[in-house]
């Protein structure tokens, strides 16, 4: 396996998505290490804007060449923005999964439960064992 | 889980950097950097795919011609030595028991070269058919497969010192030596691409790769995985068994009426003869998304709200920036330009049936006769 970057100032899902807090907006993302599984992102399904996501639920699809896999959600809120320039270019979640491939912003106060930085690491670690 | 097996090239994928996956009960590499590059690699430079897990059969004796004749769904006694069939191996119901490539290797022997997933069926297939005359080996572990895909290939081929392979036409092969290893090449493959596939020793298939990737890099040639090698197929409308073929579907229904002579008494023959007339006979038809969305294999295909079909393979194509598919559908759905959807989660994404193959002549790479 390739390295796998793990940001230390973003928090982690299980299922490997990141958070940013900026406020009570959350920007949320897959990690370094899913896009790497996926491989190619050839497709993103969202949420429309102000649909409420449920912490640890699927809130949309991403699909690679060959496979079609669940997003979930790492935190509960409403979604205030999705990143539309993913309809046209779903491969940014490959070339830039922390910045630029972004997948949508939720209004929440929470991130409790979520991992640090060295948490996801053990996390990501274990699973490649 | 039992155990995967392992092809000779094994450990090489893995030094090269390549993910694994479990398929047909070997450890195959299905990409090594990206499913996508791979397959443009192949469509504008060359690409390089192990598929050792291949089966191959001998099919040698006095009785040989006979068996052949019998068992395949085209002529085998009038194919000259030196070329290379596409046929199907039937059963009595008419279905597939696997699609093949058969080579004529000598006066009473052949090559049969069969799907992994059904190496163990077909030769267990071929033996209880056999005359006492003909012998049938199972010669998989000592050959190794290596397919050399792309418009670059004979350039690569050219700077291992095969250059006596430039003039071997599509479904002709040679036996020669490459980069000091004795091959038998032949100018089929399985992407809609000019290229060649290399049997060889399964001890020199590794060293084999090696030098073929060392000699191609000037030519853009980069090694690809199964995630290419399935969507390049796809893209020519290449039936896979398993998904468009089974032991119960019809070749004709599959759309590969060329390559079935009914007018001759093969296994199977008269039931696809009998088949023709079915009321509930399908049609295989490729279609196209329109919009975004992949319709994948076992999705609904709907004509308003009735289901009239069942998609068989659905991907993304590299080369033409849209989804496309293989359905079996009802006949009255079949003719190009038809409308229809596909059920994606629950929504009717809308797909048109289009020609195949999806991707052909120029743009597949295919050197213009």
């Amino acid at each position: 396996m390739a390295d796998t970057s793990i940001p230390a100032e973003l928090r982690y899902s299980e299922q490997d998505e990141w958070a940013r807090a900026e406020g009570e907006r959350v920007t949320v993302g897959i990690t370094d290490y899913a896009q790497q599984q996926l491989g190619d992102v050839v497709f993103v399904e969202l949420p429309e804007v102000g649909a409420t996501l449920t912490r640890g639920e699927t809130f949309g699809v991403i699909e690679s060449v060959k496979a079609v896999s669940d997003l979930y959600a790492p935190v509960s809120g409403e979604v205030l923005e999705v990143n539309e320039a993913l309809a046209d270019a779903p491969e940014l979640v490959n070339q830039d999964c922390y910045g630029e491939g972004w997948i949508l912003v939720v209004r929440t106060g929470d991130l409790e439960g979520l991992l640090d930085a060295k948490g996801y690491a053990e996390h990501v670690a274990q699973r490649e064992d | 889980m039992t155990e995967l097996r392992r092809t000779p090239l094994a450990a090489l994928h893995e030094r090269l950097g390549a993910r694994m996956v479990p398929f047909a009960g070997f450890a195959m590499p299905v990409q090594y950097t990206s499913i996508v590059e791979e397959h443009r690699a192949a469509r504008e430079t060359a690409a390089l795919f192990d598929v050792s897990h291949m089966g191959q059969l001998a099919l040698e004796g006095p009785g040989a011609i006979a068996c052949a004749d019998r068992l395949c769904s085209r002529a085998m006694g009038t194919l000259a030595e030196g070329r290379v069939r596409y046929a199907l191996l039937c059963n009595e119901q008419g279905g597939v028991v696997d699609d093949l490539t058969v080579y004529r290797t000598g006066n009473d022997a052949f090559l049969l070269c069969v799907n992994a997933s059904n190496t163990e069926k077909d030769l267990a297939w071929v033996r209880s058919h056999a005359p006492a005359e003909a012998t049938v080996r199972d010669e998989s572990e000592a050959i190794g497969l290596l397919a050399l895909q792309g418009p670059a290939a004979i350039a690569v081929i050219r700077a291992l010192g095969g250059s006596a392979l430039e003039s071997l036409r599509r479904f002709r092969f040679a036996r020669v030596e490459l980069a000091g290893y004795r091959v038998l090449a032949s100018r089929t493959g399985y992407t809609g691409a000019d290229g060649f596939e290399l049997y060889c020793d399964s001890a020199d298939a590794s060293a084999l790769f090696e030098a073929l990737l060392e000699a191609g890099g000037a030519h853009g040639l980069r090694p690809a995985g199964l995630g290419a090698r399935d969507t390049l197929r796809l893209e020519a409308a290449l039936p896979l068994y398993g998904h468009e073929l089974d032991d119960t579907t019809s070749p004709l229904e599959a759309g590969l009426e060329r390559f079935v002579e009914l007018d001759r008494d093969f296994l199977g023959a008269e039931a696809i003869r009998r088949r023709q007339d079915s009321p509930d006979r399908q049609a295989l038809v490729g279609f196209a998304v329109e919009g975004r969305g992949i319709a994948r294999e076992g999705y609904r295909v709907l004509s308003g709200a009735d289901t009239v079909g069942r998609v068989t393979s659905g991907a993304p194509s590299p080369t033409l920036g849209h989804a496309i598919g293989l359905a079996y559908v009802h006949p009255a759905h079949a003719a190009v330009g038809t409308k229809l959807a596909v059920e994606v989660r629950g929504r009717a994404i809308p797909v048109h049936v289009v020609e195949t193959p999806f991707v052909s002549g120029e743009t597949a790479g295919r050197p213009a006769r």
